[in-house]
């Protein structure tokens, strides 16, 4: 389970908008919690963002690329705020909200996935996805909303 | 040589909760078979099913990327450090 509050998931959705036609991409800075009552997977909360720039010049509609330099960005601000980096959104403009071949292909276990679809300019559905040990398919993941304030990195 | 393998967060639970190993090996490509042979979950997130190294699959020697130095043949020296760091991708 992910839990995002409300301020934090509207500034992923609002990302994925001011990106449009382009897909967006940033971290999830947070803390990972036990898998508790969650039925084995983990329940982790989202506390910050970590917005980053998509590097994928040659088709930014529909692939995002977040380089190395930047994911050790992202943990030294996580550690910072003392949190981990916990996972990642990104957008779908005017796709649905699920990951697709190649998300899978390019995927990393453990981390949470965030995706947003955005058709036409507007957010719409939001989901989450984490990564098949074995790595045959995305399971997803469900997002409970808090409310709260929001933190945000600057990049 | 004794070196440090630095194991990014989203594969430790695949190599026993461990943040880094202390390992001996000549080359990195050593190094990482001697990480997959002991923690052999890791590997179909490290490799392809044609035995290469992953594209988001970023390996340092020293905070120096392999890819501009001898890849998996690079030669490493007692205390270096291999770190493994994702890069990440997708899209619709």
């Amino acid at each position: 389970m992910l839990l995002l509050n409300e301020a934090l998931t509207n500034e992923i959705r609002a990302h994925g908008a001011r990106d449009y036609p382009n897909e967006t991409c940033g971290a999830l800075l947070g803390l990972d919690g036990p898998a508790g009552d969650t039925g084995g997977s983990p329940r982790r909360e989202v506390r910050a963002l970590f917005p980053l720039t998509n590097r994928r010049d040659d088709s930014p509609r529909n692939r995002f690329s977040v380089t190395a330099d930047d994911v050790r960005a992202a943990e030294r601000a996580a550690a910072v705020g003392g949190l981990e980096l916990v996972g990642w959104y990104h957008s779908h403009p005017d796709h649905p909200a699920r990951p697709s071949e190649y998300d899978r292909e390019h995927a990393w276990p453990w981390y949470s996935y965030v995706i947003v679809s955005v058709a036409a300019g507007e957010p719409r559905d939001m989901t989450s996805w984490l990564l098949a040990d074995d790595r045959s398919q995305f399971h997803s993941e469900e997002i409970a909303s808090l409310p709260g304030a929001t933190a945000r990195h600057s990049q | 040589m004794a070196i440090k393998l630095e194991i990014p967060t989203a594969l430790r639970p695949f190599a026993g909760k461990q943040s880094s190993l202390d390992l001996e090996a000549a080359t990195v490509g050593e190094a990482l078979k001697s990480l997959t042979n002991t923690y052999s979950d890791l590997r179909k997130h490290l490799y392809t099913d044609d035995g290469r190294i992953r594209s988001f699959v970023n390996i340092y020697v020293n905070d120096e990327d392999i890819r501009y130095l001898e890849k998996e043949n690079t030669p490493i020296k007692d205390g270096d450090t291999i770190s493994i760091v994702p890069s990440i991708a997708g899209g619709r």
